[in-house]
């Protein structure tokens, strides 16, 4: 298998080596995201060979569940391209570790920025940051407008009105309130803990106490949202507990739920299928006027290979990437996906523009559990993931739930010890 | 005298096949085992000898787990052998019934899940017990029994059996080829001269066809134990790389992948990975040897 990975890889050296030969540079991009090919051949690639003529882009994409795995291998031949995609936190910090990244700090373009955006490409301290932030998700609920509009219901503000809104939807019967399964389990904590959560422990505020040991799961902040998933359960189609992620995305598409807590990366995915009108509402707070928190998460980035040839032109790509036109492009052909940049960008589609104009209004974090946490035996997100499902289905207490955490990651995180 | 010419041609014949067995499953078995005795610290891979097995079984943080998948894997292996084999060897015995029609399109039809892949079945049993879309409730709700039905594979206390159950489905035609095929081969004067010493019908079964199928069942007991504690495909497809709820179905093979290959944030260590092989590996190996020295050689046969 390896031998097979590092002839395609030669082959693909020699390929583009011999690119190179004809035109000034060639660059290749490794990436994940097969799904964007086309995206990227059409729209991406010949905005950016328009401004830079001097200068190939050669997008060369691999399945995602072998990326990891391919890039690892690629990289250790010396065959892997130019720009690497980089996953969030650890599996790229390893990568910087083991010098296959180049520190990109120094790059003007990063200024465009925030914190938050750039804290999944970075060492542990800051100091270093070595992807160019490129996309986030953002959570919330999509919910169907027609059947808010036939039921006379109203966008829910407070997590009261919220819980009020999911009683008049199940006492009129002819919708589930919720779609949710808790068979995948990572539904229940992407989309519930992580969703709801960061109103609870003030976004950044907590996730970064958390992180230094200020905090402790058995602090109410990161007990109580278990406590609100445990209220969820009777709003759950029958046999929610053997619901699979892609049957909740189908009972909300055909019509049959009116609520789906949600990542916007559905956005596209929900308006090939739905036909009705949808509409998004931010996780409600706990009291009208709250500083409103949401799960910004930075899922796709950019980095350049140590070994690469041509550092300069790599570069003047990543420069370009940061720019607000980069943002323009990637947001509008990929809705539900954002561009991380601190200028505001202007989204086309309505639905991913809802999502998208929280940022303004509220706080932005990401989830909870990515950066540091995850890197020990038990691991917290897949502890996680558990503990949100047993949540929902009430097999645990919530008091419980914050026990087990806290005692897994104290076991190995000396900040918590 | 002449010396015996040494004979190459055996050589050659055998070189293939040892080639290729041996860059594919032995030299692969070592280096697993080999592995398994390194760390790596900070980026270098360090030789630690037993460390990894000891975290394996005292680590508070690995053995619950470790213990909890062979839990998992010793009831799953139960599950086969109460039920599979039973209605194995007894389908085997209708079948072989000399005035059973159709016999041929039931021997087919029992045995056709067998060749089927294991995300076909992972996925269309998921799809008939689906509380949603599936034809379970439905088909239950039709007889008035709608009470009886839960989200099977949702819930910790069922879904493990429920797999097993699975399982027993696509694989009970091997059983009853093997044990079919060990019933064909009794012969007739036997049974006949049974049948004049009054041993007939369901007592013939018992007291001399099931004594001399006695070895093929010995056989399917160790192919199934080998089996079902080798088993990850049908778990992975119908529950994911996590076994869940709540590692209720987490089988040994679900537990090496996730160590060996990492799980969404958890990071691939195919050190500890190789451990959880070897442990796999040595348990396997003290069962078939149980199994070898223990049973079959006490085993009676009878001379046919």
């Amino acid at each position: 298998m390896k031998r097979n990975f590092m002839l395609i890889a030669l082959a693909t050296t020699a390929l583009t080596a011999s690119g190179a030969a004809a035109q000034d540079v060639t660059l290749t991009i490794e990436s994940w995201r097969n799904d964007d090919l086309a995206l990227w051949q059409d729209k991406i690639i010949p905005a950016f060979e328009a401004e830079h003529p001097d200068i190939k882009l050669n997008f060369t994409p691999s399945a995602p569940a072998e990326y990891n795995a391919v890039l690892n291998s690629k990289l250790d031949a010396g065959s892997a391209g130019d720009l690497i995609t980089c996953r969030p936190f650890d599996a790229s910090l390893a990568l910087y570790e083991a010098g296959h990244l180049t520190d990109l700090s120094d790059l003007d373009a990063m200024s465009n920025f925030s914190d938050v955006a750039k804290s999944a490409w970075q060492t542990d301290d800051g100091q270093a940051t070595f992807c160019v932030p490129m996309a986030s998700v953002i959570h919330g609920f999509i919910y169907n407008k027609d059947a808010f509009a036939e039921l006379g219901l109203e966008e829910p503000q407070t997590e009261d009105e919220f819980f009020a809104v999911l009683d008049k939807i199940k006492e009129d019967g002819s919708y589930t309130p919720m779609a949710m399964g808790t068979n995948d389990q990572w539904e229940a904590a992407t989309m519930g803990y992580n969703n709801i959560g960061p109103n609870y422990w003030n976004g950044e505020e907590g996730r970064q106490a958390l992180i230094a040991g200020e905090q402790k799961l058995t602090d109410p902040q990161w007990v109580e949202p278990y406590a609100t998933l445990a209220k969820w359960a009777p709003y759950l189609g029958d046999g929610f507990e053997a619901q699979t992620y892609p049957d909740s995305q189908n009972l909300f598409t055909l019509g049959r739920a009116a609520i789906y807590p949600a990542g916007s990366w559905e956005v596209s995915g929900f308006n090939a299928q739905a036909d009705f009108e949808m509409g998004a509402f931010k996780p409600p707070v706990k009291a009208a006027g709250d500083t409103c928190y949401i799960s910004d998460h930075t899922d796709i980035g950019i980095g350049m290979n140590a070994a690469t040839e041509h550092p300069e032109a790599a570069r003047t790509f990543l420069a370009w990437v940061a720019s607000p036109e980069f943002a323009e492009i990637f947001g509008n052909a990929l809705p539900g996906f954002f561009p991380l940049s601190s200028t505001p960008v202007e989204i086309q589609d309505p639905l991913a523009n809802e999502f998208v104009s929280w940022r303004e209004e509220c706080e932005s974090t990401i989830r909870s559990t990515y950066q540091i946490l995850s890197r020990g035996t038990p691991n917290l997100e897949n502890e996680t993931w558990g503990a949100s499902a047993a949540a929902i289905k009430g097999t645990a207490t919530p008091e419980e739930l914050g026990q087990k955490l806290q005692d897994g990651l104290a076991s190995w995180y000396a900040p918590q010890q | 005298m002449q010396k015996p010419r040494f004979r190459w041609h055996l050589v050659v014949f055998l070189a293939p096949a040892v080639l290729v067995y041996t860059a594919v499953m032995i030299f692969p078995l070592f280096n697993t085992l080999r592995l398994a005795l390194y760390s790596k610290v900070d980026q270098e891979r360090v030789f630690v000898g037993l460390q990894n097995f000891q975290t394996l079984f005292g680590d508070p943080n690995w053995a619950p787990a470790f213990w909890n998948a062979l839990g998992n894997n010793f009831w799953f292996f139960i599950v086969h052998m109460l039920v599979q084999n039973p209605i194995g060897v007894a389908l085997a015995a209708i079948l072989s019934h000399p005035r059973l029609r159709f016999a041929a399109l039931y021997r087919s039809a029992i045995f056709i899940p067998t060749i089927l892949s294991f995300v076909i079945v992972g996925f269309a049993w998921k799809l008939i017990l689906s509380p949603i879309w599936g034809i379970a409730p439905s088909m239950l709700d039709a007889v008035g029994l709608k009470s009886l039905f839960a989200p099977w594979l949702g819930k910790e206390e069922y879904a493990l059996t429920t797999l097993a159950l699975i399982s027993v489905w696509q694989f009970v035609g091997i059983p009853m080829m093997l044990i079919y095929a060990a019933l064909l081969s009794i012969p007739e004067e036997i049974l006949e001269a049974g049948e004049i010493d009054g041993v007939t019908g369901i007592s013939a079964f018992w007291k001399i066809k099931l004594p001399l199928i006695l070895p093929s069942i010995g056989i399917i007991s160790i192919l199934t134990f080998v089996g079902n504690f080798n088993a990850f495909d049908l778990i992975y497809a119908a529950q994911g790389a996590l076994a869940g709820p709540d590692f209720s179905t987490d089988i040994l093979g679900t537990f090496m992948y996730r160590t060996f290959f990492g799980f969404q944030l958890q990071l691939g260590d195919p050190h500890m990975g190789s451990a959880i092989a070897g442990a796999m590996f040595a348990i396997i190996l003290v069962g078939v040897c149980i199994y070898l020295f223990g049973i079959q050689t006490r085993m009676r046969r009878y001379q046919l």
